[in-house]
């Protein structure tokens, strides 16, 4: 075995790790913060996610097509992605809310389940129908930014490029804001109060309905932010990429504990570097016998051993459970 | 109310069935019946280009020559199914297809995964499946009667690829990712196996499905830093890959099977695969003398530049015309089994070059090319040169 190679890439695979990882965080923060407030897994997360990458990539595209791509400064030109992706995906989660899930308030359960399952594919398929219409494609690359391309490299095998400090960056900054947003804020304590008790939140005086619709925003709109830096990250979108990070981070977030803020962060950087180890270590440790294809096998047993100790997730005390 | 409901159906099944009995009458009296061919290819997805392809060929040539059938009475349709590249949708699609008894033959697939469970369907009933792109041996190797194909073979191809490889890139070590299709799995392991024939030291074989993140496999291959990557799969997911590969600054030169043969794999990967190789069975339009007039005609069309596979399909639909022709001699309507071994039996000069069967349904002298990525512009992947080309006759079956 070669032991020196071993040593070489672990930072790199770290770096890989927890980019992948808090790229799931992100996303893993929909779920959770849904989850939170009404007790419902809301499946149709992926594609609000998936949708603000095909915002983001339609905006940059635009600017490309006007000749901005080049001349505006990149900071400015990120932030607008991405303020389009999240104003984009929050709305669309705000609405799929309205639509498919409030009518089905009283309902059992499994209900309004399968309406975001339904939703889930209805979405996909009409990216793919409105992609079609408009750009007669909907595999869509992500316009290359110069800068972001740029890498640092530190010796032969590590190198840090500018993209993979901007997901952690800007990941970093979106939960710190997050996390004023819900402990600072009279909204954030109104969003805490009906994940508590949504009948004494309304006795209260708080507009149930309104903060349902806020927490779908804020949800939305993270993970909108996700898929603009999951497009910037990885280059290629189609109306399907969304699916697999959708079911990571729904893992990441109850690994994590299910509606727990800190939890999803927590849960998507576990599986993240999981996932990043063993794909980049399984074939040099087992000499190929077992090759990175087993990485979502040997991340997920990981997971289940965790769920088996800890059924709550790793964060779970916090959870606030209704009454 | 529930009476109303009653007459309400009642009086639209007799509006359907007044507006449909004039017309299947007044087919059944112009016509001896309908011949129909079909082609299964994705149509949607991320292969859709290739796929689509496949299908417009398959539509140009049966424009083209279906006017002897139907001189003698017969409706000759073309039917598109989509089977998305899919295996369990390529099956369900071939059980409508075995299910329309008008249909004589078929064209597809792209992916040699989907075509290997779907002819198993097909050889139920007899119907002549002539391959345009399917290059996995077990295609013909299972020596059906119906089966068939135009393109080459990747125990040959993966050959073609070792051979230049070691003799034309002089790489001592390689790195092999393949994406445990049939196709991708099996070209990537007979390239494998002769490389390391020939001494050249197989670094890595990773196979994977990931489709956008591939940092994981880019770093411990970046560590071990190989002169040659080959990827044995598709350029939506081999485009991707490459890219990330260059951007983490891999260095070793990219090189690939015919999956890679789609101007999307500039489309997505941009500079990082300009100048890189890949072997292919399919002519381009440019090396191909005859095919002037199909491509000019295809562009009018269409509008847009035939992807590769599209000259295959052309000719394959052309055999299956001239099969079912030749299986209709006195205006009788053919039975599947008389078109199946009318197909192995055509000769025909098509644009591709001399087409004739062998006994398992193999192209008797099959061409291969290299090919090399000239610029990152998706509008002139036509004009990728043409390194090397081969005819090499398809190896014959194996003894049972």
């Amino acid at each position: 075995m070669d032991v020196e190679l071993l040593i070489g890439i672990f930072p790199q695979v770290l770096l890989d790790g927890v980019t992948l990882g808090f790229m799931y965080a992100l996303i893993a923060l929909g779920y959770t913060m849904v989850y939170g407030v009404l007790e419902f897994i809301n499946f149709a997360h992926s594609e609000i996610f998936i949708a603000g990458a095909f915002v983001g990539v339609e905006v940059l595209l635009g600017l490309k097509s006007i000749g901005l791509l080049d001349s505006l400064p990149w900071p400015l030109v990120l932030l607008l992605v991405l303020v389009a992706g999240m104003a984009a995906s929050g709305l669309l989660a705000v609405t799929v809310e309205r639509i498919a899930y409030r009518p089905l308030r009283g309902a059992p359960r499994l209900i309004p389940l399968i309406s975001a399952i339904g939703i889930s594919f209805f979405l996909q398929d009409l990216i793919r129908l409105v992609e079609s219409l408009w750009r007669n494609a909907f595999n869509l690359v992500y316009p290359t930014i110069d800068v972001l391309n740029l890498r640092f490299e530190l010796t032969e095998t590590i190198d840090v490029s500018v993209k993979s400090l901007v997901v952690i960056g800007g990941a970093l900054l979106m939960l710190w804001a997050l996390h004023l947003i819900v402990n600072r804020t009279k909204v954030g304590t109104a969003i805490r109060a009906v994940a508590e008790d949504q009948a004494a939140a309304s006795l209260m005086g708080i507009d149930v309905n309104r903060i349902i619709s806020l927490t779908f925003l804020i949800g939305g709109a993270m993970g909108g932010a996700a898929g603009v830096l999951f497009g910037v990250q990885y280059g290629l979108i189609n109306p399907y990429s969304g699916f697999i990070p959708g079911l990571k981070a729904f893992t990441a977030a109850v690994l994590g504990g299910i509606g727990n803020i800190p939890g999803a962060m927590v849960g998507g950087l576990v599986l993240g570097l999981l996932e990043a180890f063993a794909a980049a270590y399984l074939s040099l440790l087992t000499g190929g016998a077992f090759g990175a294809e087993y990485k979502d096998i040997l991340a997920f047993s990981i997971l289940i051993l965790i769920l088996i100790f800890r059924p709550k997730g790793l964060l779970g005390e916090i959870v606030r459970e209704r009454a | 109310m529930i009476r109303h409901r009653v007459h309400l159906v009642l009086a639209l099944v007799a509006i359907l069935a007044v507006a449909l009995l004039p017309a299947s009458n007044l087919e059944a009296q112009g016509s001896k019946g309908t011949i129909k061919i079909a082609t299964q290819s994705p149509l949607s997805g991320g292969q859709a280009a290739l796929g689509e392809g496949i299908k417009l060929g398959a539509q140009l040539a049966i424009e083209k020559f279906k006017g002897a059938l139907e001189k003698q009475g017969f409706k000759v349709e073309l039917v598109p199914f989509d089977d998305q590249a899919k295996p369990d949708v390529g099956v369900a699609n071939s059980k409508n297809i075995i299910a329309d008894k008008d249909i004589l033959a078929i064209v597809g697939h792209l992916n040699s995964g989907v075509a290997i469970p779907s002819s198993e369907v097909y050889k139920e009933v007899s119907l002549a499946m002539i391959s345009p792109a399917n290059t996995n041996p077990v295609i013909t190797d299972r020596g059906y009667p119906n089966v068939n194909r135009v393109c080459g073979r990747d125990d040959v191809q993966g050959v073609v690829g070792s051979e230049f490889a070691h003799a034309t890139m002089k790489a001592k070590t390689v790195y092999i990712i393949h994406d445990k299709t049939p196709y991708g799995q099996g070209v990537a392991e007979f390239f494998k196996a002769d490389a390391e024939k020939k001494g050249i030291k197989v670094l890595g074989f990773e196979g994977t499905e990931e489709k956008s993140n591939f940092d994981p496999i880019v770093t411990p291959m970046k560590a071990k830093n190989p002169d040659v990557i080959y990827f044995g799969g598709i350029y939506d997911q081999a485009a991707p890959f490459f890219k990330q590969s260059r951007e983490k600054g891999v260095k070793g030169k990219f090189f690939g099977p015919d999956g890679m043969d789609s101007s999307d794999l500039t489309k997505i990967a941009g500079k990082a695969v300009v100048g890189m190789y890949y072997t292919t069975a399919a002519a381009a339009p440019s090396d191909l003398p005859k095919a002037k007039a199909f491509v000019d005609e295809f562009k009018k069309k269409f509008s847009k530049n035939p992807e590769p596979y599209a000259a295959e399909a052309y000719d394959s639909a052309t055999v299956a015309l001239k099969a079912i022709e030749a299986a209709a001699k006195g205006g009788k309507l053919p039975s599947r089994e008389d078109v199946a071994t009318a197909v192995r039996k055509t000769k025909l000069n098509g644009i591709t070059g001399e087409i004739e069967f062998d006994s398992k349904g193999d192209r008797k002298k099959a061409a291969y090319f290299v090919k090399q990525v000239g610029s990152d512009d998706p509008a002139k992947w036509e004009a990728n040169k043409t390194i090397k080309t081969l005819a090499i006759a398809a190896p014959a079956a194996a003894k049972k």
